[in-house]
């Protein structure tokens, strides 16, 4: 059943659709924690250092965070290969452009690989800036990430990566979470107008609320 | 009225093609776009010129026989086939641009007529329904429940046109399979092959080349007949069902 899954564009596509999602789950949970910087660095390091000590006593330190961990590296990596895959297979089936050309399609729609592109880059970035702090501008501290998180925004390219990745977000998740509910056969006629509904509210709250984040450093009111 | 084409020429599938320039008068707004070119082919071959060639058979929407993407639409401006597409939808003095259908699975054979076996393949991979041969039936004696019947009716109404193909990003087939899987899945005639149809219909679509779907919906858009582009969604649920079934060959 797997290889059938895998060697069919409706399967493929479905494994883009689980994925996606997963990732969507995580996105909305990563966004609402974001937001916990507005009630001052104590808190905010408090609740980065729950995430580890998560699932304690049951489990050991650090061990919920890695099963996440694991499954979002699966989800990215299955996500990242089908649209991979998918996308080359559906250039070589329209090998010659109409002479006459027309604006096609929600600019959504049309951004789905560049979004998509522009996203896997933003992850490695984001991984090297803000958890293993290669990449990072300030001094990065381990255990301190209310700091590190308002160092990376007090810089313009921190800024101007992160807002454009967060813009990115939010038009592949305007496209994608409807699209999922098709792929996964969900969507009906009579439920059309609210899918697309929900996708478009949960691309905006996604997008404002993570935008809230460098937006609070600029003004100033996170310090 | 007085038009200028511009229209795909190729000599045969092995050829380069290009598009060619011609002046066409006296065409009347009642004329049908085939009946343009017609007008256009009788010219040419008194001229002595090659007719441009281009698909059509009932000439009354019923067929799926003509094609030609004009000005970028599949069956041009209107929401109907070709055939049906009457002049007066264009004005005295445009400039019409006449193409072939354009996806890799559906090659082009001449100027504007492309290959479009690909659909009967997917079709005879399950696209029909295995009966008993001999007198018809009594049709009351399988009662379909009037949803079903009308979503089967909805989308028996395929005229395997190939216009979704066309106009499809992708080049993907999934609105024309999808109707005619939604079609035969609903009906209890349909029943007995539910499973084993939508995954060999599915993997012949893919074994002819064509592209995947990523619900950009520009085939429901175009498509003559309306086949609405939730009929994908159907044809994913059956997928994913006959799946987990594992149904598969
Ligand atoms: C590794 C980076 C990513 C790449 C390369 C990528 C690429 C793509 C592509 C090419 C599509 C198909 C677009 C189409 O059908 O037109 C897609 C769909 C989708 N993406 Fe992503 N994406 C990425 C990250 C994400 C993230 C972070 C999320 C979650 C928030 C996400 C959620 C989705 C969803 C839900 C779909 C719809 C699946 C479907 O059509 O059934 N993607 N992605
Ligand atoms: S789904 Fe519509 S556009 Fe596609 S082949 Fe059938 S009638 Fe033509
Ligand atoms: S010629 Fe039959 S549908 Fe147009």
């Amino acid at each position: 059943m797997a290889r059938t899954v895998w060697n069919s564009t409706v399967g493929k596509k479905t494994v883009m659709a689980v994925s996606g999602l997963i990732m969507l789950l995580y996105l909305v949970a990563h966004m609402l924690g974001n937001l916990k910087i507005y009630f001052g660095a104590p808190e905010f390091n408090e609740y980065a250092h729950w995430l580890r000590t998560m699932g304690e006593p049951l489990l050991h330190y650090e061990w919920a965070l890695w099963v996440v961990r694991v499954v979002l590296v699966v989800a990215v990596v299955a996500h990242a290969v089908s649209a991979y895959q998918l996308s080359r297979r559906d250039i070589k089936a329209r090998p010659s452009k109409y002479v006459h050309k027309k604006a096609r399609a929600s600019y959504a729609t049309r951004t789905m690989r560049w979004g998509g592109i522009i996203l896997a880059l933003f992850i490695v970035w984001h991984i090297l800036d803000l958890t293993t702090g290669h990449v990072h501008s300030g001094g990065f501290e381990e255990g301190k990430p209310y700091q590190n998180v308002v160092d990376t925004f007090s810089t313009w390219y921190g800024n101007v990566i992160y807002i454009v990745a967060v813009l990115a977000v939010g038009l592949h998740i305007r496209h994608g979470f409807w699209s999922a509910a098709q792929t996964l056969g969900v969507g009906s006629r009579t439920r059309d107008r609210a899918l697309k509904a929900l996708a478009n509210v949960l691309a905006l709250l996604l997008t404002i609320g993570f935008l809230a984040v460098p937006v609070g450093v600029m003004t100033g009111v996170v310090s | 009225m007085k038009l200028t084409l511009r229209v795909w020429r190729q000599k045969n599938a092995g050829a380069d093609g290009a598009m060619s320039t011609y002046e066409v008068d006296g065409i009347s707004p009642d004329m049908s776009f085939l009946e343009m070119l017609d007008t256009l082919n009788e010219e040419l071959t008194l001229e002595g010129e090659d007719p441009v060639a281009f698909d059509h058979d009932c000439r009354e929407g019923i067929c799926g026989a003509c094609s030609l993407v004009i000005n970028g639409d599949a069956h041009g401006p209107e929401r109907t086939t070709t055939c049906q597409l009457h002049m007066r939808s264009f004005k005295d003095g445009d400039t019409i641009d006449v193409e072939p259908w354009r996806a890799a699975a559906f090659p082009v054979v001449k100027d504007l007529v492309v290959d479009r076996t690909a659909f009967d393949r997917i079709i005879q991979a399950g696209g029909y329904v295995s009966v008993p041969t001999g007198s018809a039936p009594e049709a009351h004696a399988t009662p379909v429940p009037k949803p079903d019947a009308d979503l089967a009716f909805e989308h028996a109404e395929c005229i395997g046109c190939g216009a979704c193909v066309a106009a499809c990003p992708n080049g993907a087939a999934m609105l024309f399979t999808s109707a005619k899987i939604n079609h035969l899945n609903v009906l209890p005639q349909g029943a007995p092959e539910r499973e084993t149809r939508v995954l060999d219909m599915v993997a012949q679509m893919d074994d002819e080349g064509f592209g995947g779907c990523t619900l950009a919906g520009e085939c429901a858009t175009v498509c003559p007949k309306g086949i609405p582009l939730t009929s994908i969604t159907g044809m994913n649920k059956e997928w994913l069902r006959a799946t987990a079934k594992g149904a598969g060959r």
